[in-house]
């Protein structure tokens, strides 16, 4: 699952700005002699070990700081880089990475920022595949690995990645759009090699093309199949001949159409799966009542490599039963879409000793929490979706269940937790009782909610979060904050990489702590909180080292925003309007500025400025 | 305690439709005009299209919000420094838009967020059984005229102006019960049966399983428990 995933710990590697020291350096270090002649032979020998040495190296990190070296080290690096890395896909062009990087073999892409899935820009904004698709079919014959995250990818697209690059074996899409069945199909036809297609969290329109079908016949090297977010039917007959043809196969996620009748079907043909999504997990509607159910805990029980459960899109908790023979093995178990209760949950949660990442609705209450926090020792990632995502909806789980996980669950390293009460109390203790935490992010859904205890901010509780979890890479704050909880924020977060703000902060007094205290802060997202020019201004000393910065409905102005266009001529300082809004002259709604060496890009929409 | 005798058994007697503390419970939209304990007789319509915020003894539970979501336990009340959220923000809470989707397609949820209240509907002496939508109605009003309209053959008969019982007019309500008038019944998700009319139009629509047109002479075991289940909820 990569909702959001943000595991790599990446340095910023979208950008490369060599010193022209190291450009100079010359690598032999010998000083008489010919220089030309004397020095030919050892660079030769020298770059031939590099390159064999650092084909080792495979972590983004080491490979910019080694690149860095001198000139020697930087072209070596650059062609036994193998997979490429860009955060911002603005941040440099294709013909520029391609230029540089001539053997790479993996490419992954970010697009758009992440508020842009909250609906707060406009459509059509750009992270467009197009140009990179073109780019890497030239460059990159031998392309195997595309993984983008939040671009807008055609039909075409998908069809250049398919017909150009011969031996592409893997294409991740999280978060994207702009294709539909028809680019599916071609791809999965033209695509003799693919081991891995994995849609997830995107958006895929129905023109109602039998994608799967398009499968070539015979047997499959395909190892991973996920289209769970894939909302059209499906040819099951064919998806069925496939899986059978697939004997590498180890993850599949099916998306809500497939019933639990053809799940059981599928699974029997399958059962080396290690990542299954059981789709809608209910019976389809065509179903007899007196039809003879197959027996499905003995498929599940056939399953002895499961590890990882999703789906359950429809469910019909009467059949949760039929997985507990493989809850003992789960280290992953997705109930994100099962609106089931804490008495659903209890038989199946009692038996996941193993579990360490658990996403879940609220449905199941504190109540569920606490059976999750008696058996999940190992559990290091939790997520909590709402059912009832409003503002002022019920309210299930509150910081009951938030302690009782704190208390349960000590190896906690990333949560993600969305209620409608929270105490600053709880928050300390999980601070407290969960020193390994990485990821916080608490989003309270009522607006300016104080601690409905004491009546105090939240302030405390966030600041006891980056006092005490001193690993804290990613914060997202809620509820009623004052610019004291930026402060701490500002003092104590220094490893804190990703930082979300909504409806928070008094003044510009916030925004400053936590430009000016956070050195590793990389990506910065605002919204709606009074945040104005004065503290634009006191982030210049460290923009060039931040992926992005946005600010929606803060207190910028044109103006203001200019200025910073204006010190910085490597950042690109993009202003948003959305669709409907009138041209306001003296109010910035949407400010995204990344740093970039390509200057303003040029398939801006209209509602895009670029100052 | 020792009001006048009558009046004591007059507040016993009496149907309540009021908020059960008196007026004014949590804040809500259309407040009753004055405590109906204290002022007693209140005419029915001024009542049947008011949309009341019931602080009933499930600890604050608003009916005017959607009465579809899975009751819970509820949450407090907003904070009350800030000004009161008014309709959803754009992209707040920041759940993915791809989610809210899914789980607005889900059969499940979509199938109590739409799902209509049908019941069934009988009179006595009718032939054939007829199914209502109370969904389709968001009055008392609109819903006996519809029953008019279904059972158009069998009268009403005296039901005053507003086409429904006066529950506030004690004996105006037994001589209904004593004539060969229908009136509307329903059981109740207890399975008791009830007088139509005697609670809040929304706490009917949520308790109501099945109708039943009789006449008012058979109805008039009713009556007392009506009044009872009334006083109860008080």
């Amino acid at each position: 699952m990569s909702e959001d995933d943000e595991r790599q710990q990446s340095p910023p590697s979208d950008l490369e700005f060599v010193s022209n020291k190291a450009r100079n350096c010359n690598a032999t270090g010998s000083g008489s002699g010919h220089p030309e002649f004397q020095s030919a032979y050892p660079d030769q020998v020298l770059e031939n070990v590099l390159e064999n040495v650092l084909h080792f190296l495979t972590s983004k990190r080491d490979r910019n700081a080694a690149s860095l070296v001198c000139k020697s080290w930087y072209r070596v690096e650059a062609l036994t880089r193998s997979e490429l890395f860009i955060g911002n896909c603005y941040a440099v062009s294709p013909a520029r990475a391609t230029a540089r990087f001539t053997r790479v073999r993996a490419l992954q892409l970010k697009g758009k920022p992440r508020f842009a899935d909250f609906n707060l820009m406009p459509p059509d904004w750009g992270a467009h595949f197009n140009p990179w698709a073109l780019a890497m079919a030239k460059a990159y014959p031998w392309l195997e690995k595309v993984h983008l995250k939040r671009m807008t990818v055609t039909d075409d697209d998908l069809a250049t990645l398919a017909e150009l690059l011969l031996g592409f074996k893997e294409l991740v899409l999280v978060c994207c759009d702009g294709f539909g069945t028809s680019g599916l199909a071609i791809f999965v036809n033209k695509c003799r090699q693919l081991k891995v297609l994995d849609l997830i969290e995107s958006e895929v329109s129905d023109d109602e093309t039998d994608w799967i079908s398009c499968f070539p016949e015979g047997e499959s090297q395909l190892e991973s199949l996920i289209f769970d977010c894939v909302e059209c039917h499906i040819n099951f007959e064919a998806l069925e001949r496939l899986v059978a043809n697939s004997p590498s196969l180890k993850k599949l996620r099916l998306n809500r159409y497939v019933s639990i009748g053809q799940l059981y079907r599928l699974m029997i043909r399958a059962p080396q799966l290690t990542h299954l999504g059981t789709g809608s997990f209910s019976p389809s509607e065509i179903a007899g009542q007196g039809d003879q159910e197959p027996d499905y805990v003995n498929a599940f029980a056939a399953c002895k490599s499961l590890v990882c459960l999703s789906g359950f899109r429809e469910i019909i908790p009467d059949y949760l039963p039929a997985i507990y023979p493989v809850c003992a093995n789960l280290t992953s178990l997705n109930f994100s879409y099962a609106n089931i209760t804490a008495e659903q949950l209890k038989p199946i949660i009692s038996k996941c000793h193993k579990l360490q990442v658990f996403w879940v609705l609220d449905s199941i209450c504190d109540e569920g929490l606490q059976a999750v926090a008696a058996t999940c020792k190992e559990l290091r990632e939790l997520r909590v979706f709402p059912v009832d995502p409003r503002e002022d909806g019920d309210g299930p789980v509150s910081e009951v269940g938030l302690q009782a996980i704190s208390e349960g669950c000590r190896k906690l390293q990333s949560i993600l937790y969305f209620c409608q009460r929270m105490t600053n109390a709880a928050v300390i203790a999980m601070s407290k009782n969960c020193p390994d935490l990485v990821v916080f992010r608490l989003c309270i859904m009522g607006r300016h909610r104080a601690d409905p205890v004491t009546g105090e901010p939240m302030d405390d509780g966030f600041g006891a979060i980056v006092m005490n979890c001193k690993k804290l890479t990613r914060l997202a704050v809620s509820g009623l904050l004052t610019d004291k909880a930026f402060d701490y924020i500002g003092q104590h977060g220094k490893l804190v990489r990703t930082l979300s703000v909504a409806f928070a902060g008094d003044s510009d007094m916030g925004l400053k702590y936590v430009l000016e205290g956070c050195p590793q802060l990389q990506k910065l997202e605002i919204r709606d909180s009074p945040f104005g020019d004065a503290a634009l201004r006191s982030g210049l000393h460290h923009y060039y080292n931040m992926r992005f910065l946005w600010m929606s409905s803060c207190r910028l102005t044109p103006n203001g925003c200019q200025e910073i266009a204006r010190a910085m001529p490597r950042l690109v300082v993009e202003v948003i309007r959305s669709a409907d809004e009138e041209e306001m002259d003296d109010a910035v709604e949407i400010l995204y500025m990344y740093r970039s060496l390509e200057g303003p890009r040029t398939d801006l929409p209209k509602f895009v400025t670029i100052l | 305690m020792q009001g006048t005798e009558r009046d004591l058994n007059y507040k016993e007697t009496e149907l309540c439709l009021g908020l059960p503390g008196g007026g004014g419970g949590g804040g809500g939209e259309n407040e009753v005009e004055s405590s109906p304990k204290t002022t007693g007789k209140r005419g029915f319509s001024e009542t049947v299209d008011l949309k009341l915020n019931l602080q009933s003894k499930e600890a604050g539970m608003d009916l005017n919000q959607n009465l579809e979501t899975c009751s819970k336990q509820t949450a407090c009340t907003k904070d009350p420094s800030k000004p009161p959220a008014k309709a959803q923000v754009l992209g707040w809470p920041p759940v993915r838009s791809y989610r809210k989707n899914i789980m607005a397609n889900q059969k499940n949820s979509s199938e109590e967020c739409e799902k209509a209240a049908f019941v069934k509907v009988s009179m006595d002496g009718a032939p054939y059984l007829r199914k209502v939508d109370l969904k389709m109605y968001n009055s008392y009003q609109k819903l006996s005229d519809a029953l008019a309209k279904m059972f158009s053959s069998f009268t009403m008969g005296n039901y005053g102006s507003q086409g429904m019982i006066d529950f506030m007019n004690e004996s105006k309500l037994m001589d209904l019960l004593n004539s060969s008038d229908y009136v509307p019944t329903y059981e109740d998700k207890d399975g008791d049966w009830m007088l139509v009319g005697d609670v809040p139009w929304e706490m009917f629509v949520e308790s109501c399983k099945r109708l039943r047109i009789m006449k008012g002479s058979e109805a008039i075991g009713l009556a007392p428990r009506a009044m009872e289940k009334c006083k109860s909820r008080a």
